[in-house]
């Protein structure tokens, strides 16, 4: 058998990161406590760079190498950046939380590379295979993360909750491929939409293998019904975990679905589009209705979630070019909100106390006018109040719903937005209108300040200029 | 009925029974040495099916690893069987009402003629000089490529995080260190003179 070595260009922000992580994993054995900062430096510089080479590589057309395991197209360059971006702001935000509670260890970060490593893979998949080893990589390595303070029971039993009812969902999702994989003879995803094209829907098979690989993308979502371990691992982790978990996985997950039944299964849309219906409504409703029960401001948050997801699922249940392209934009655009709320829930806290009521919250404006401005924006960006990037995420994706003819489920995501307008509401309320119950000063570092700055006023700035991320969506999208 | 199905029949049987045995044993080794077996009957019949490669790997990995450490851990660790199934005959009714819903969609789906000779013919038989393991090989190394790195990423990060969640230096553990060994002078470093007063 002839090998040919393919061009590893495509595939080079991967294998930089790989590297990267590794040297960081060596590296850091030889430092000393406090050197520690170095193995961060190290990392944010590695995930910056890895965005200057998305960049060198990119280009409008799709490349398919290492016998179509692997594609590299506009959709999977966007996410990308987006991906390693993120994840840079998310470790800046942590590094303050980590340092204050002795988890600051080069682990932390190996671990947080990988994860970003395995959401990238999933990026750029192609077949089956590759999708669900990036999974399990980012899977993998999130459980860890979450046990990572082992001192912390609810941590513990928070991991062992994510690791049972994730391989769970992953034999699912394997159960599922391996039906269609009968019923289609392939893993690549070019070909098995064309054998699914060819033998239609009538192949019960298939039909039941695509019910197996929703569920488990519902679970990697975290949308209702299987959106159990959400509310438990966002609360039992350290919230720098928290904070990564929430953010950059959305994204990974976005790109997980759109692979997965766009690429691979997009002639089986009618079928897929009742199932994700279904996932969206219950989302939406019940994520947004629990969530006004809580007191837990990481729960509040968790349950946020599950509505935003909601959103993120009628985009693609759409199913047209408008549609992937509104999702797209919301996965990333709450992936920004969500690095916000949690990084001002990391800013709040300090050495032996966790702000995670949502009475540690009352008189912010009062501490720091500033910062509980910066909340503002944050919490209304996610109702979704104009002129925030958060209503026109949410436009688009009604927008996308009501041009398929569905005007009913744009009504029924308008409601349920509505209904969680009120716990939003209620932290600003809290800020502004009640009196401080702790008077501590912020103690957060330089770094950390600017970085918050940015990440609120951003939700200003997309807002009033949404067609700066919305055009780039649109292109990436538009060449699937 | 040929030989060959003869074989497969009987293999079958034993691994229908062994699965049984694994989860309605009281003791968990028991459990354990019948999953062995398990792995062993299932080994026999990927055998019949030609692959030869993988019921290989499947004894080696299986049988002679991970079912051997699940051993030690299952006679290291000091599991109450009473508290484990505490719960058995409670939630036994409800189990096998959705096992039985389960069995019957799969076979609904599986057994409706999907797979049946009609749409697969049956695979031909190899040549005898056939090698199955080459054959695995060429397409890991070469077609697979990928897939095999990033698993490999997968094994390095189940290390990291399982040395990283575990290892912990005990103040009380006792440690060698060669280099502090070796540097020892005769002398002062190995006796230590007391004075004391003299007795009677």
């Amino acid at each position: 058998m002839q090998f040919e070595m393919p061009s590893l260009i495509p595939v080079l922000p991967e294998l930089f990161l790989l590297t990267m992580t590794c040297v960081i994993l060596v590296v850091d054995l030889f430092l000393k406590e406090e050197q520690r900062v170095i193995s961060y430096g190290l990392v944010q510089i590695s995930l910056l760079l890895s965005v200057c080479i998305v960049y060198l590589t990119s280009g409008a057309e799709a490349e398919v190498i290492f016998y179509g395991s692997v594609i590299r197209d506009p959709m999977g360059d966007v996410l990308k950046v987006a991906i390693y971006l993120i994840s840079a702001g998310a470790f800046l935000y942590s590094k303050d939380y980590l340092l204050d509670r002795n988890l600051f260890k080069g682990e932390f970060y190996v671990l947080g590379l990988f994860a970003v490593l395995g959401m990238t893979v999933m990026v750029s998949a192609n077949s089956f295979l590759t999708v669900y080893l990036g999974l399990e990589l980012l899977a993998l390595s999130l459980y860890a993360l979450v046990a990572f303070d082992r001192d912390s029971k609810a941590g513990s039993e928070a991991a062992m909750k994510y690791f049972v009812l994730g391989a769970l969902a992953s034999g699912m999702l394997l159960y599922g491929i391996s039906m269609i994989y009968g019923a289609t003879g392939s893993i690549e995803f070019p070909q098995v939409a064309k054998a699914v094209a060819e033998t239609g829907m009538d192949n019960m098979v298939l039909v039941f293998g695509l019910v197996f690989v929703v569920i488990g993308l519902a679970f990697k979502f975290g949308a209702v019904p299987l959106h159990m371990w959400v509310p438990d691992v966002y609360h039992g982790a350290p919230t720098a975990v928290t904070l990564f978990i929430g953010s950059t996985p959305k994204i990974a997950a976005f790109a997980l679905a759109m692979r997965l039944l766009v690429d691979g299964l997009e002639p089986l849309h009618a079928d897929w589009q009742g199932m994700l219906v279904i996932l969206a409504v219950l989302s939406m409703a019940l994520g947004n209705v629990i969530a006004i029960a809580q007191t837990n401001i990481k729960r509040m948050l968790a349950y946020s979630t599950i509505s935003h997801v909601g959103f993120i699922l009628l985009g693609i249940l759409a199913g047209t070019s408008k549609g992937y392209t509104a999702a797209m934009f919301y996965s990333i655009v709450y992936a920004i909100m969500a690095l916000g709320g949690f990084g001002i829930v990391l800013l709040l806290s300090r050495r032996g106390f966790e702000a995670e009521n949502l009475d540690d919250y009352k008189g912010l404006h009062d501490r720091s006018p500033w910062f509980a401005a910066m909340m503002l924006l944050l919490m209304f960006s996610m109702a979704g109040v104009p002129p925030t990037v958060g209503f026109f995420a949410k436009m688009f994706v009604l927008e996308a719903v009501v041009s398929i003819d569905m005007t009913w489920l744009a009504l029924v995501g308008v409601f349920f937005s509505i209904i969680g307008v009120y716990y939003y509401l209620r932290i600003v309320k809290l800020m502004y209108f009640d009196k401080p119950t702790d008077d501590t000063p912020l103690t957060a570092g330089l770094d950390t300040r600017i970085a918050l700055s940015v990440n609120g006023l951003m939700m200003l700035a997309l807002g009033m200029f949404p067609a700066a991320i919305l055009s780039i969506c649109a292109a990436a999208v538009g060449s699937v | 009925m040929t030989f060959e199905l003869f074989v497969f029949y009987v293999f079958a049987a034993i691994l229908v029974f062994a699965a049984t045995m694994v989860i309605t044993r009281k003791n968990p080794v028991h459990s354990a040495l019948f999953l062995v077996l398990a792995f062993f009957t299932s080994a026999a019949i990927w055998l019949l099916a030609e692959a030869e490669f993988l019921a290989i790997v499947l004894v080696l990995v299986y049988v002679g690893a991970v079912m051997v450490l699940f051993l030690f851990v299952v006679m290291m660790l000091d599991i109450d069987i009473a508290t484990m199934r505490a719960g058995f005959v409670k939630n036994l009714p409800l189990a096998i009402l959705i096992a039985i819903a389960m069995v019957i969609e799969i076979f609904l789906v599986i057994g409706s003629g999907s797979f049946s000779l009609d749409q697969f013919a049956a695979p031909l038989p190899l040549p005898a000089d056939y090698n199955n393991t080459a054959s695995l090989g060429n397409i890991l190394y070469t077609e697979y490529m990928y897939p095999f790195e990033v698993a490999a990423v997968i094994l390095l990060v189940a290390i990291i995080a399982a040395i990283g969640l575990t290892m912990r230096k005990r103040p009380e553990s006792k440690y060698q260190d060669p280099s502090k060994q070796v540097r020892v002078k005769k002398g002062e470093d190995r006796i230590t003179v007391l004075k004391m007063d003299a007795e009677d």
